[in-house]
């Protein structure tokens, strides 16, 4: 490839590229196109993210006063289940494999798409309908379980649509193991020549690594669903202690998944930070087998760790044990990312632009938010801050703070590939700068609240507690700003955004040797790869001009 | 009354101002590598920053010494937080023998507790300073979760089994009580106080309020109510196991399995006898799920501890209305928590 | 090398030859199966930790069960497993006759598989043995115990059952596949994926049978 000088952007010609191939509703619904899926998946969990965010903004304007004075106490159940639910299930899950990882994989391995692409499309339309069983249950009056179901209360005594969201659930867990099962499949058979294990992005690792989690995992989950459905439905009476069963070995069940799959949604957001970190440091990163391996570490000993959700549960003292000490172990691994990613950029060539302040704001907010798991994995401690404000604020500094950060920066890192636009950098950096400030205000009180023995899904509260609850409103309405802005300079740069080139942040990666955005069949000309990734050279220097 | 900031939360037992302590380690590591991190980001952000175009650093790229110390020196702390964690951990669930003994009752959406003498309260607990206090647990419907944070003190409280935490509560003083696990529409309301007195207020509160029956006489009454008496006697009409001394004591059950006779043990023959029978006896008791409450089946438990020798033997066995002599076990294991 | 092939009615145009296309259709149903052991794991691992705690009236349970037609549910489908192989076999000889002779065979003895447990399944419910407020155990048994294990022989079973109903649909859609002369001695991917498929239902049978049937049937 040639190198060039300040480029030009390329004009677009008609239907050279996989957004003008075709036109009309159909040649959407029924695309196999790799990337058409991935912008179907977009529109989808963009909408899902803003419902779940409606019902965040509800919750903490209930939170403004100590008493429960804007919503009914049924209603704000309510809210805090289809909150968790929707982010969880509908937004972050699928969130950067279905959309980044679906468009860049098969381009980071030299492909022309997945191993199944019709099973690709499959996938979203199973993620529409489970989410079409979900939606049916909020427009109905809701559930109010808690995402989490426990047992008895789900099975027995919730008179809301426990079932509906259940089999929603249960359906939508589909779509998470087909696209896993996709990924894993594409990436061990369909490298290009030259492309061997050592040779992958890392953003690929970590989609392996978090396709093996979503394929082991999430069976799991909905055979456990189904167990409170046919519970509900049948009677079975599995969990229903008056007839033998046991409530606390659904929580066994249902952490055995939903505990992996917090690593399903940081370890996609880890792999766009080292493509982010890499470009704009120009830099090489400092120990990538060690990133690589620590992606699969992360993986493994995900699995091992989910009874400490349950330290006061009633199990014993010696599965806490167990259970403690791996929890610990399971944090190296992601203690090893930060350092690497940190050492990228010592005596790098740092560049400001936006993927970059978001790839800042992950490192410094998931070492908090990893930083307070340890507080949690202390089995000491952890009876007295479970089930409070403080694992509120430790989850929500690694999704949101970590994996809706690694999201956005993923986002405006690849949006000139995706879109063929560029996207106001001013306005870019400013909302960046929103979301960071609007996070933190958001969050960081309710460590304190936690620690002062406010506990979760509270619709009341005692009157001490007010002063935090009332900063961290504050934030989180800065915060719903800073995520608004985007969705408002994205769209506008689809229609008025400066052309992109191919390469615009003079990144190495194959998928920066394509047009901006790439034709249908993602290369002209399959690609054959000879060097490692992310050795940057004056080739490089010269693209960005 | 203006708004209050408080960050700290009351420390009113023994085992508060331990888990502060490492909390407070934890709070210094973390700050530290937080801001280790933070700083060499902004730092390196500044220092390193692309001054020209064409600028192509040639950086180092790995160095398997600092992977190794980076992996090494966190995983040391981590396995300090455990170590100091799982010591405070086992302290939590160990309560001394000579623990008073107090049953919690949860259920939607309020707290039942009984003290042993028969007191009785609706979401409140009057508790002794200076005295270890230990709380048995049970729900009548879902998990509900005991926590008094000025304790630091938590345990979920389950259907179908019980549960156990103690504390020794240190300041006198009103300290929240707070339902941790959600439990349906009150969950936020579940909620009362825990009054720790002075040890001559409390004697001078248990023996005022209204004069009520202690636990184990509520239990006797219950005991001739449901006619319990007409098995469990004795002398030769007895058909169930004799109660008397039964309490701790190990039993043989017809499928061959040994077991501690424990609360828990009590409570599963009152509501499914047929899971566990006694070996040499017929599977005839009826179950009386349904019949008693969980309140009624801690009495029942209160009644038939009182009728263990006060002393406990080494060992000794129910035996078959046969009388043959069974063999020999090992000595009382420790009671079941 | 380019996309300049020889034309080959079945590559999928992401596959840069068959070879790859069909080594990424095997992974693929081996990755899916794991997911299905995962699946059918939950319920095992729920299994496991009832019959534990509750060994004699899992025991006592489990002599309900019909241990005949259990036995004879367990050699149909073991024979089944055999046509589908031989079905294999005939697509990678180029035998279509036989191929759809022996999906045919494999259909039909799924379905006499099926037509077992519909007869199971009515008896037990008939004696009152379906969980929930209908159901009905000899008094100084444990209810309890029996409950559970009967939740368990619903659901394992249940959700086997649901995995040969797919199973016949595949083999449906493979039949048509077949008489359209779809599979020839070069491409049979269809059929073989679908077999290791049949198999991996058959292999979850015969964890169930004795786990579900044969409780201490050896003491007495």
């Amino acid at each position: 490839m040639s190198a060039v000088v300040a480029p030009e952007p390329e004009p677009i010609e008609p239907r050279d590229n996989y957004l003008n191939a075709a036109y009309g509703v159909r040649s959407w619904l029924l695309t196999r196109d790799h990337k058409r899926i991935a912008l179907l998946y977009l529109v989808s969990i963009t909408f899902f993210f803003f419902l779940g965010g409606l019902f965040a903004l509800l919750i903490r304007l209930e939170l403004l006063t100590p008493a429960g004075d804007l919503v009914q106490a049924e209603t704000y159940n309510k809210l805090f289940t289809m909150h968790g639910i929707v982010m969880i299930f509908f937004f972050l899950i699928p969130s950067i494999p279905a959309v980044l990882g679906n468009f860049f994989i098969p381009m980071m391995i030299g492909a022309k798409d997945l191993a199944f692409p019709r099973l690709n499309l499959l996938s979203w339309y199973i993620y529409i309908v489970g989410a079409s069983f979900t939606m049916w249950a909020v427009v109905h009056g809701g559930v109010d379980t808690g995402w989490t179901f426990y047992t008895p209360y789900s099975s027995l005594y919730s008179n809301t649509h426990v079932v509906a969201t259940a089999v929603g659930i249960f359906i939508t867990g589909f779509s998470s193991i087909l696209t896993g099962l996709n990924f894993l499949v594409t990436i061990h058979t369909m490298r290009a020549p030259g492309l061997t294990w050592f040779r992958l992005p890392l953003f690929v690792w970590s989609h392996y690594a978090t396709s093996l989690i979503m394929v082991l995992g999430t069976p799991v989950i909905a055979v456990t669903v189904l167990l409170v459905g046919a519970e509900r439905v049948l009677h079975l009476g599995i969990f229903d202690p008056s007839r033998g069963g046991d409530p606390i070995l659904f929580q066994h069940l249902f952490w055995f998944y939903s505990h992996p799959a917090v690593y399903i949604m940081v370890l996609p957001a880890m792999g766009v930070v080292s493509e982010v970190v890499t470009t704009f440091s120009r830099k090489n990163i400092f120990g990538y087998k060690f990133v690589a391996f620590a992606s699969i570490g992360i993986a493994v000993l995900g699995f091992l760790v989910w009874g400490h959700h349950m330290f006061v549960s009633g199990q014993s003292v010696y599965a806490g044990l167990v259970f403690s000490i791996l929890s610990f172990l399971v944090a190296i691994p992601s203690a090893v990312k930060v350092f690497n990613w940190t050492a990228t950029m010592y005596k790098g060539s740092i560049s400001y632009r936006t993927p970059m302040l978001y790839a800042f704001g992950f490192i410094g907010l998931f070492t908090i938010g990893g930083l307070t798991g340890l507080f949690l994995a202390t089995l000491g401690v952890n009876v007295h801050v479970h089930d409070t404000y403080f694992v509120i604020a430790h989850f929500h500094y690694i999704m949101v703070g970590g994996a809706i950060m690694g999201y956005l920066g993923g986002i405006h890192y690849w949006w000139p590939k995706i879109s063929g636009k560029l996207y106001p950098e001013g306005w870019a950096r400013f909302a960046a700068l929103v979301v960071f400030i609007g996070f933190n205000l958001t969050f960081f009180p309710q460590f304190i609240l936690g620690y002062l023995g406010m506990p979760r899904r509270y619709h009341a509260y005692p009157p001490e507690f007010q002063v935090l609850n009332v900063l961290s409103t504050a934030g989180a309405s800065i915060l719903g700003v800073g995520y608004i802005l985007p969705m408002i300079y994205l769209a506008w740069s689809m229609r008025y955004g400066r052309n992109a080139p191919p390469n615009p942040w003079g990144s190495t990666g194959l998928e920066w040797q394509t047009p901006s955005p790439p034709p249908t069949e993602n290369f002209k000309v399959p690609p054959i790869v000879t060097e490692d990734p992310y050795i940057y050279s004056h080739e490089e220097v010269e693209i960005v001009g | 009354m203006g708004p209050t900031l408080p960050f700290f939360p009351d420390q009113a037992s023994a085992m508060a101002s331990r888990v502060d302590n490492l909390y407070f380690y934890l709070l210094a590591v973390s700050a530290f590598f937080s801001l280790l991190i933070a700083l060499s980001v902004i730092f390196f952000a500044i220092r390193y920053r692309r001054r020209s175009a064409d600028e192509l650093p040639t950086g180092v790229e790995g160095s398997l010494k600092l992977e190794i110390a980076w992996t090494v020196i966190p995983l040391v702390i981590a396995l300090s937080f455990f170590f100091w964690g799982a010591r405070l951990f086992f302290a939590m669930n160990r309560p001394p023998n000579d623990a008073l003994q107090v049953y919690v009752v949860g259920k939607q959406w309020m707290w039942k507790i009984q003290h042993a003498d028969g007191q009785r309260e609706i979401n409140e607990l009057h508790v002794p300073a200076g005295r270890a206090v230990r709380l048995t647990m049970t729900s009548e419907d879902v998990i509900h979760d005991f926590f008094v944070p000025a304790f630091r003190m938590k345990k979920d409280v389950v259907p179908g089994r019980y549960t156990m935490a103690w504390f020794t509560a240190t300041r006198p003083g009103r300290y929240h009580l707070f339902c941790s696990q959600y439990c349906g529409t009150k969950h936020s309301t579940m909620i009362g106080w825990v009054d720790v007195m002075e040890p001559s207020a409390f004697q001078a509160w248990l023996a005022g309020g209204s004069a009520s029956e202690s636990l184990a006489s509520a239990g006797a009454k219950l005991f001739q109510q449901h006619a319990c008496n007409t098995c469990h006697r004795p002398d030769s009409l007895a058909r169930g196991p004799n109660l008397e001394g039964l309490f701790g004591k190990q039993v043989r059950l017809s499928d061959g399995r040994t077991i501690v006779a424990d609360e828990a043990y009590i409570r599963e023959s009152i509501v499914n006898p047929a899971a566990k029978i006694v070996e040499g006896y017929q599977p005839i008791m009826p179950t009386f799920q349904g019949l008693i409450d969980e309140e009624g089946i801690l009495q029942l438990t209160a009644y038939i501890k009182s009728l263990s020798k006060p002393v406990p033997g080494a060992g000794e066995v129910i035996l078959p209305p046969n009388n043959r002599a069974a063999p020999p076990l090992q000595p009382t294991p420790k009671e079941n928590r | 090398m380019a996309d300049v092939q020889p034309a080959e009615p079945a590559l999928q145009h992401q596959f840069e030859s068959m070879e790859q296309q069909k080594e990424a259709s095997s992974l693929g149903m081996w990755v899916f199966l794991v997911t299905e052991i995962l699946f059918f794991g939950g319920l095992f691992l729920t299994y496991t930790i009832y019959r534990w705690e509750n060994a004699r009236a899992f025991a006592d349970a489990s002599r309900h069960m019909d241990i005949t037609l259990g036995t004879i549910n367990t050699v149909v489908l073991i024979f089944s497993s055999l046509t589908m192989a031989m079905a294999v076999h005939s697509a990678e000889t180029g035998r279509r006759r036989l191929l759809i002779l022996f999906l045919i065979a494999t259909m039909i003895l799924g379905g006499v598989f099926l037509g077992i447990k519909a007869v199971e399944y009515t008896d037990h419910i008939q004696h009152h043995l379906f969980p929930g407020p209908g159901f009905r155990y000899p008094a100084g048994a444990d209810a309890h115990g029996a409950s559970l294990f009967f939740s368990l022989y619903f659901a394992m079973t249940g959700l086997h059952a649901l995995h040969m109903i797919i199973g016949l649909g595949i083999l449906t859609t493979l039949l048509l596949m077949a008489r359209r002369g779809r599979f020839t001695a070069e491409y049979f991917t269809p059929v073989e994926v679908s077999g290791l498929y049949w198999h991996f239902v058959d292999i979850v049978w015969i964890f169930l049978f004795p786990l579900l049937y044969l409780i201490g049937r050896h003491l007495h």
